[in-house]
This record gives C-alpha cells, structure tokens and sequence, in this order.
C-alpha cells in the first residue's frame, strides 16, 4: 500500500525534495509505548528471575547465571513483580492495539510478510550478510525487514501467553500443557525474552546505518527523501 | 506526486505530528518518586482485581501420581522467621472468631473427625520454583460449614504461632482443593512444615499457605491481608 507523499518545495534555494508518511500515528504511538514498555518487563524480569536463576523444580540445583543487579528493575522480588505485572498490561495493550490498527486500517500490507515477499528473501540475505548487489528498493519495507517485524509480532504474542502460563498455570493449566508443562512454559518465556531482545540489537544497527530521517520519520511519521519510488 | 508544500509548512506539519505524541509523557510519571509507588500499588490491584475475575469456582488444579512426587527430604522449608515456632500440641487449639455461629477453640481431633482428603498437587513458589507433593487434610469448606460462618461473609483470615498472617477470599475458601491441612506424604506435619495445621492451597502461590495455624476469622471486611502482602507482593495471587 502507498503511503501519501508529498513535495516540498524549499522556501529559499526552490530546491524540491520529496517525503512519504510512512508511520500513521496509531502505529508510532504503539511503538514507543510498547518500546518502554518492553524495556520494563525485561528488566523487572530479570529481576524476578534472580530469585530463582534457574529451571526446573527446587532440587539444589545450580544457578544458572546470575545476572547483575545493576541491569535489572525493581531492587527485589517484590519490587519487580509490581513492575511485571503493572507494565504487562501496557505491554500488552500496545500490542492489541497495534494489531487491531493494522488489521482494520489496511496498513498491514506494508509490513506483514507474505508469500510475495518470499522470492525476495535470498537476495537481500546475499545483500547483507554476504556483500551481495543491493536489491532495487521497491517498498517501505523489504522482505527481510517484512520478515523481522511480522516474527517479533508473534514472538511478542508468545511471550504473553507464555507468561500467561507461568502467571497462572492453574486457571490456564491447557496453556502450560501445550508448552510440555510448567517448567517448559517457564524456560520458554526466558527465551522468547532473549528472541526479541536478538530483535531489538538488530534493529537499533539498522536504525543506526539509515541515518537521520529514517529516525525521525517514527516520530513525525514523514521520511523525508525516501529510499523507494513514491506516487 | 499527489500534493505540494514548501519547507515551512512541511516543518509545522512535522511539529504537529510530533505533538501528538505527548500523551507518552504520561508513562514518565512512573518515573517520578512520589508518583511511581501510588502507580504501581495501582498496577498490582488492577492484576489482582483480574486475577481474581479469572478465578473459577469449579476448576481444580492439576494433580499428579505419587511417583511424580518430590521426595519429601527434597521439599523446601521456607519460613520468614523461624523453621519451629515450639508448639505445644498438648494445648494446641485453632482459635475460631467472627462471623460464624459456632465460635471456640477447636482440637486437632474434632477437626480430623471431617471427611479427609488426601491430593498431590504442585506447589508453586513466588520465587519461581514448585515442588510436587501429597498433602491430607479437611476441606476448609466442611470446616467453615461446621463452624456456620455466616454465608455472606467474604473473608477467612488465619494468625499463626510464628506472628505470621494471612487471609483469603471466601471463593478460594470453599474451593474443594482448599485444605486445613494436618499431613504431608501420609504423615503427621513435621513441626517446620507447619505442626500441628497449616493451609494448603493448590489455587494460590506458596506465600498464602501459612504453616503453625493458631487463630482463624471468618469476616465481612479485610483487616490485614497478609506478611509479605504488607512488604508489596500482590495480595490475590492466585494461579
């Protein structure tokens, strides 16, 4: 879907540029709600996880890693787990949200990975992985980008219903079933956490390499000169 | 290209678009020292109040076979104070007040004479770790029927040898797995296990079955929640 585009005419060299709304509000709103949001919940977690840093039962068992105090939220259990479960429905909500917008807005088609993106995956691997040719720039978002945000989405959606399951493993004791039992279901949540952290590093290296307009565009929703052909 | 600008007027309109993002300014009040705890004691109540919707009456927890048991030399004790409050059994009686018709101090053997109930179930700790294991005991709901707390009372609050404290919500309290339990693997309690009665509760997290039981209230209005409620853990926490 093409987003609208604009020409801008400078007011004093008459030198045109062009720019694109590329992110609706609903969209950056969500974003940045569910970016502190996110940055929570990893560090109250961890924090939660260091008063039992391992899995399984309590049989003695070793600690896995004991993560520093310093990279963690809350200052003990208790402190974390008001910070866990007051920003998980934040977390949530941000996500709900988002999706209901891109759904019903139609914005969907500029970021869900499709079949169609499918033919454009080897080449922009070969691109940045192995200093391949650049694909021509079609879209907003190319196959790989199209392929990380519709991933994150649904690891986004697993770590609630993993949490779900370690929060509740009576009520939703189906759900913890489903991830091969409690201890599983636990184990799961810390990994989907480190899958979308894996996201976010990459994320901020491709916000870095597009420069300043890029960034910006997910405040103002504008991108000034645009990679990709415009209307 | 379907519109035109010039700089000027794309600047304002940027601005505008900025500006609508000012109600995220709204989530750094979790930020602010006086603000943050009020923010979060709200948080907390709101999991607590859909926790508690979540709830049903009629859903048991899991239970398991007797060889998915952790041995019993492997069950954690935990306590926040001390492992054996020195019970004396010989006068030991669980102390019965309020809104029932039927107050008193009542022995561990009129209690056993209700139907026993023997179920392995997981107990789950705040910390993160469970354990599986056998508990036996009455249902606290044949308990509160021969003591005939008043059916509109809402609360069951206990006290306990060691000064700890705990209550409960009356859905939770009549939940069939909910247990005034005085053996674990078959056994008489042990003293650190919480002799001569302590709560089991497969619905509710560790912290809520309080061990060495000496008092009990039934009650229309919640005085005290519990010990670790009053350091900040959430007060519902059921699972």
């Amino acid at each position: 879907m093409a987003a609208p585009a604009i020409a801008i005419e400078n007011v004093k060299t008459g030198e045109v540029t062009e720019a694109v709304y590329e992110h609706p509000f609903i969209v950056r709103l969500c974003h940045w709600v569910n970016a502190v949001a996110l940055f929570v919940m990893v560090g109250s977690g961890l924090q939660i996880f260091r008063a039992f840093p391992s899995f399984g039962a309590k049989i003695p068992q070793k600690d896995l890693l004991n993560w520093p105090k310093a990279f963690a939220i809350g200052g003990w259990l208790g402190g974390a787990l008001q910070w866990h479960l007051t920003f998980m429905w934040i977390y949530i909500a941000s996500g709900l949200v988002y999706i209901g917008y891109q759904i019903f807005s139609g914005n969907h088609k500029q970021v869900l990975f499709g079949p169609r993106d499918l033919p454009g995956v080897w080449p922009m691997v070969r691109h940045y992985f192995f200093f391949g040719v650049k694909p021509p720039v079609r879209e907003a978002y190319n196959p790989l980008q199209k392929h990380a945000y519709t991933t994150v989405i649904v690891l986004g959606a697993l770590s609630v219903l993993t949490g779900l399951a370690i929060w509740k493993p009576v009520q939703f004791s189906w759900l913890a079933w489903m991830m091969g039992g409690f201890h599983w279901a636990r184990l799961w949540h810390f990994v989907i956490m480190w899958a979308i952290l894996a996201f976010v590093f990459g994320h901020l290296v491709m916000v870095v390499l597009h420069g300043w307009n890029n960034f910006v565009s997910m405040f103002t929703g504008w991108k000034k000169d645009p990679e990709y052909p415009v209307e | 290209m379907s519109s035109r600008t010039n700089s000027r007027n794309f600047r304002g309109m940027s601005r505008r678009e900025l500006l609508k993002l000012t109600p995220l300014i709204a989530l750094g009040g979790f930020a602010i020292p006086g603000l943050q705890k009020p923010l979060l004691k709200t948080g907390l109540g709101f999991s607590d109040w859909a926790s508690a919707k979540l709830f049903r009456s009629a859903h048991l927890a899991p239970t398991f076979s007797n060889s998915d048991l952790t041995p019993f030399s492997k069950f954690p004790i935990n306590d926040y104070d001390v492992d054996d409050p020195e019970v004396d059994f010989d006068k030991w009686t669980l102390t019965v007040t309020g809104a029932v018709q039927k107050p008193g101090d009542y022995t561990l053997p009129q209690i056993q004479g209700l139907p026993k109930i023997r179920q392995n179930t997981r107990h789950v700790c705040v910390e993160g770790w469970d354990v599986i294991g056998r508990f036996g005991g009455v249902r606290l709901s044949d308990f509160l029927k021969m003591i005939a707390a008043e059916p509109t009372a809402r609360f069951v609050n206990v006290e306990c040898a060691d000064d700890y404290y705990e209550s409960l919500d009356m859905a939770t309290a009549l939940h069939p797995q909910t247990l005034l339990c005085y053996e674990m693997y078959d056994q008489p309690l042990t003293r650190e296990h919480g002799a001569p009665l302590r709560l089991n509760i497969p619905t509710k997290i560790g912290y809520k079955q309080a061990k060495y039981l000496t008092d009990l209230k039934v009650s229309h209005v919640l005085e005290r929640v519990g010990y670790w409620e009053d350091q900040g853990y959430s007060g519902f926490y059921g699972l």
